[in-house]
């Protein structure tokens, strides 16, 4: 369907999707193998101009917001979300910045992330705190002109690879939401270090590793905004963010449903094609129907959560919660087309089932984002 | 520029059709020429009314085009060795010059060349050119251009050839534009036109799509180079005889403002696929690098070389320097064995000189079987590995 | 350090097929895209640019829609872009050619370091880089797979040789043709793309470039293309047909007796 793109959101989108079919497609089977962080295509992506396509012209960026995002997004992950996570983790890390940090900091910082000379990383998840962030332990005490932080990040997106992590530790318990704080942590800050990474069921080429902060210590100039409004910040990069994990899902889909409707043609069985059996026509066309309907829906989220940056939760919500139970669906069903050649690690379609079911749960469960639907409504029927 | 007869003209669209370039189209009944018409002359060889005609505006002939006689052949000398390629010019250099009534001479350029003259002589030439100095023992565009250049003015000949080798199509274009004259690249026929002695040079082009005939009407020498394996040499006659003239160039003309630091050899494959008699190739249809395992036992068994069309190629089952075609090598050998290679004509130009070709493919439509001396339609997963087996016993006894 | 990279539009040679029917060229769907060689000449001139500094024009003759190629040359990293295009020029062979881009590269004040591909895939003659050279009186390597360095006035590479290759050093001004080995060619940029959208091509005509008349297009090239053909295929096949194991004794049989 046309979107009516402007001509530059359609040269995102023609950028984005030469690097997809000429450097990650050929070597998606590969990275899902070695585990690889796919490095080069990365730096592909970086001279293409791409890391900077949300972040403001006076940063070095391209000044073209979430809605930019999205439309890269979706074509990397049409060709493999392992790749667009390591890419997109970047721009999560960096909303941080870009949403409370200092003039000076964004000035240090952002323009580096945008030319893709430095790669950025986003740290909230711990053991004890996944939905429930109010279970952070991290900590950070103030010692003279540094923070002290202690405690340590799980599964974080980007880890080792990044060279900025913006990382979220409780600096007041006493104070409740109110007593976290966000910090730059640089990588080779004394105390600072990298666990082991983590073996995956998808997206197996983006790295995800622990943080570990022993007595890191960080100058105070690294505190992103205020003192005691790092869940503020948190909040309302995930608003930015969940479109593009949205997008990750129409991309996704949509490699499933291309694979799906290119194998249905071909196979033939009892003398047909398979496209030409109903049972088999009609999964193609749900898909068809739901990946198209989720790409509507994350196009004028996108667009909302832009204009509406303080209202934005509902909406981000919304089309990550469609989006990516549809890529699930829809990766599922594409296995089933494909049946016995699907399962079979010779076609794409089996590691877009295994990839999707991260996009349920990252960024937020489907469950969560559902909680936070509910109490927007809850607001608005007053 | 290109005329279309409207009169004559059906709107038929054959010229459309043949026009690589897009630039004819059928508007409002007739044949319309666009702007990126390069005047190949395709359409017109089509038009089945005679619509369409080039109107050329000849050029001015350079000279007295009969003072120039004699074929010369360049023999590319390298590392110690007279290239192959150097024997087949003379094999075809020498039926060229007989039709002419003319003398073959080759041009040997290089230093500690002993011996090597001879063999020219042996393999056909009448004369052979001789430098030999230690300023060129080391291949560089500036001199061995210069010394070939001046030989040519001095001495005239109305054909020079050359090997389409990485040295001939790097320094005979200098030469040609040097001379103010014609050059055809990739020769695989040469040929001399009755009515007048010109020569007529044809060579694969588009991907070995098309095949051109190209004249060098109004200036001489005519130059061309021609693909290694593509001609025949003749048997080695060690009683021919022939003049060996040393020839000493100026010192000047043999420097060059290109400073070789060094020439490194790189290992070649076990059986040189360019030079080997028995090739057995694989293409798509081996499905993996696991299948494509199957051409080499077979190879090995047979003593040959393995080659691979360019699909099998481009999925990295094996290396580029094993690819044949239009964009790999030109290989001629005794016994070319193709398995489960469709026969994409890009496949076909760099093979279909081998004097038997055996085809083993499970499509009965596909094009390999056009040139195919025998083909076999059927599972090469099941055929290949028989076939193996036997022969290899074969060997055994 | 001034950087000209040669480039030329070409029908995609892998669409180009033989229609069975008409044993016509089938050129339904067939893509105008930059020579594919000049895809790499274009990549090496910007990375020398990138490592030495200096300054890339790309240059092509050829119709005005060559100018889509100029564009996409700018979007991967070409600062300026230039087009020779006059129907006289129609119908040139590769001596008319490098008349008209060497004149054409005079015309824009010349270059230290011209790149072209090793050949263009529609005419494989692997002329023009040569031809130019020698018109311009510059020293030339050919089948260049890296350039090792590019300082003080000299460029060393290597070039690629049937049995190996030569690493070579010469002075610029100086033009090289290039290898697919070379390198990888960059996709191009958003910025490039924004570039290349707005960018004004400079457009010479015969009689810009001072072109001599007697050295241009048909009339100015010195060969002539007499026929144009569709390769014949020998037709003599002899299909050998039965289980596997009676097809594999045929095999056999035909083998020994060729063998």
């Amino acid at each position: 369907m046309d979107y009516f793109l402007t001509e530059e959101q359609q040269m995102i989108v023609d950028v984005a999707r030469q690097i997809t079919e000429e450097l990650i497609i050929p070597q998606r089977a590969e990275l899902d193998e070695t585990e690889e962080y796919p490095r080069e295509i990365l730096k592909a992506m970086a001279q293409a101009d791409l890391y900077g396509l949300y972040i403001p012209e006076e940063y070095g960026g391209f000044g073209g917001g979430p809605f930019a995002m999205v439309l890269a997004l979706e074509q990397i992950a049409r060709g493999c979300t392992g790749v667009a996570t390591a890419y997109a983790a970047s721009a999560l890390g960096a909303y941080p910045i870009l949403i409370s940090g200092s003039e000076e900091m964004k000035q240090h910082y952002l323009s580096d992330i945008a030319a893709g000379k430095r790669l950025a990383a986003f740290a909230l998840t711990e053991a004890n705190a996944g939905s429930d962030a109010s279970g952070i332990q991290t900590t950070a005490v103030q010692d003279g002109d540094h923070w002290v932080l202690n405690g340590t990040k799980q599964w974080i997106t980007n880890a080792g690879e990044a060279d900025i992590y913006t990382v979220i530790a409780i600096t007041d318990r006493s104070k409740g939401p109110r007593g976290a704080t966000m910090f730059v942590v640089e990588k080779g800050d004394p105390g600072f270090s990298v666990g082991p990474k983590e073996k995956k069921m998808g997206i197996r080429c983006s790295a995800t590793c622990e943080l570990i902060f022993k007595d890191c210590r960080i100058p105070k100039d690294r505190v992103i905004g205020r003192t005691g409004a790092g869940f503020i910040t948190v909040m309302k990069t995930l608003d930015l963010s969940r479109p593009g994990i949205a997008s990750l899902g129409v991309g996704l889909g949509q490699g499933a449903l291309d694979e799906a409707a290119r194998y249905a043609k071909q196979r033939v069985q009892f003398g047909k094609p398979i496209i030409s059996f109903q049972a088999v026509a009609h999964m193609l066309a749900d898909m068809a129907i739901q990946v198209e309907a989720a790409r509507a829906l994350v196009y004028a989220a996108a667009k909302h959560v832009s204009a509406h940056p303080n209202d934005a939760s509902k909406a981000a919500s919304m089309c990550k919660v469609f989006a990516t139970d549809t890529a699930m669906k829809v990766a599922v069903d594409a296995v089933q087309v494909l049946a016995g050649y699907g399962f079979m690690r010779d076609y794409p379609v089996e590691k877009m089932m295994r990839d999707a079911k991260i996009l349920q749960i990252y960024e937020g469960t489907n469950q969560i984002q559902r909680n936070v639907i509910g109490q927007e409504l809850n607001k608005e029927y007053t | 520029m290109l005329r279309i007869d409207i009169e004559a003209c059906i709107g038929c669209g054959v010229c459309e059709q043949t026009c690589t370039f897009g630039a004819i189209k059928v508007e409002e009944g007739h044949a319309v020429v666009g702007d990126n018409c390069t005047l190949c002359g395709n359409c017109v060889d089509a038009c089945e009314v005679g619509a369409l005609s080039i109107e050329r505006e000849e050029r001015a002939t350079k000279g007295n085009l009969a003072d120039w006689s004699g074929v010369w052949v360049y023999a590319e000398y390298r590392h110690g060795r007279t290239a192959p390629v150097a024997f087949e010019l003379l094999g075809v250099g020498r039926k060229l010059a007989d039709e002419r009534s003319v003398k073959l001479a080759a041009v040997l350029l290089g230093s500690n060349l002993a011996g090597q003259a001879e063999e020219l002589i042996a393999a056909g030439a009448d004369v052979v050119y001789r430098v030999d100095d230690p300023s060129l023992a080391h291949f560089t565009d500036d001199a061995y251009g210069n010394v070939l250049t001046d030989l040519i003015r001095e001495h005239k000949p109305e054909i020079v050839l050359a090997g389409a080798t990485a040295i001939g199509r790097s320094f005979i274009p200098r030469v040609a534009t040097s001379l103010a004259t014609g050059l055809t690249a990739d020769c695989t026929d040469l040929a001399i036109r009755a009515e007048d002695g010109a020569l007529l040079q044809t060579r694969p082009a588009f991907g070995g799509n098309i095949m051109a005939t190209i004249v060098c009407p109004h200036t001489r020498p005519q130059i061309a180079t021609v693909r290694p394996m593509v001609m025949k040499p003749l048997a080695r006659d060690a009683a021919r005889q022939g003049a060996i003239i040393d020839v000493k160039p100026a010192a000047a003309r043999m420097k060059s403002r290109v400073r070789v630091i060094e020439s490194v050899m790189e290992e070649q494959d076990q059986v040189n696929l360019c030079e080997a008699d028995v090739v057995v190739a694989g293409g798509r249809g081996l499905d993996d690098a696991k299948g494509f395992a199957q051409i080499r036992e077979l190879a090995d068994v047979l003593g040959g070389a393995v080659a691979a069309s360019r699909a099998a190629v481009d999925s990295g089952w094996i290396g580029y320097p094993h690819q044949v075609g239009q964009t790999g090598k030109t290989v001629a050998p005794k016994l070319y064995i193709a398995c489960g290679i469709s026969g994409a004509i890009q496949h076909l130009v760099g093979m279909q000189s081998s004097e038997t070709i055996i085809a083993i493919n499970k499509d009965p439509n596909a094009p390999i079987f056009d040139v195919a001396t025998y083909g076999v339609v059927g599972d090469l997963f099941e055929i290949v590995p028989k076939l193996t087996e036997r022969m290899r016993g074969r060997n055994a006894r | 350090m001034k950087i000209v990279v040669c480039v030329k539009q070409v029908p995609d040679a892998k669409d180009v097929r033989l229609d069975p029917n008409t044993n016509t060229l089938a050129r339904d769907g067939v893509q105008s895209i930059m020579n594919p060689y000049d895809r790499h000449a274009l990549e090496e001139g910007v990375r020398l640019k990138e490592q030495y500094g200096g300054t890339v024009t790309v240059l092509s003759m050829g119709p005005p829609q060559a100018g889509e190629t100029l564009r996409e040359a700018v979007a991967c990293g070409a600062d300026e872009a230039v087009l020779v295009s006059d129907r006289a020029f129609a119908g040139a062979d590769t001596w008319a050619t490098t008349h008209t881009l060497s004149q054409a590269i005079k015309k824009i004040g010349g270059a230290d370091l011209i790149l072209c591909g090793k050949q263009a895939i529609d005419g494989d003659t692997a002329q023009v880089g040569p031809g130019i050279a020698e018109r311009l009186g510059i020293p030339y390597a050919t089948y260049v797979k890296k350039v090792v360095t590019c300082e003080n006035g000299a460029i060393r590479l290597q070039r690629m040789m049937d049995d190996g290759y030569d690493t070579v050093e010469m002075d610029l001004p100086a033009l090289m043709t290039v290898v697919k080995e070379i390198n990888e060619p960059r996709i191009p940029s958003l910025k490039g793309k924004m570039k290349a959208k707005s960018i004004a091509i400079t457009t010479l005509n015969a009689a810009d470039i001072g072109a001599d008349p007697d050295q241009i297009g048909l009339k100015g090239s010195t060969t002539q293309v007499v026929r144009v053909f569709t390769p014949q295929v020998r037709g003599e096949r002899a299909m050998l047909t039965g289980t596997v194991d009676e097809v594999v004794a045929q095999l056999v049989e035909k083998l020994e007796s060729l063998l």
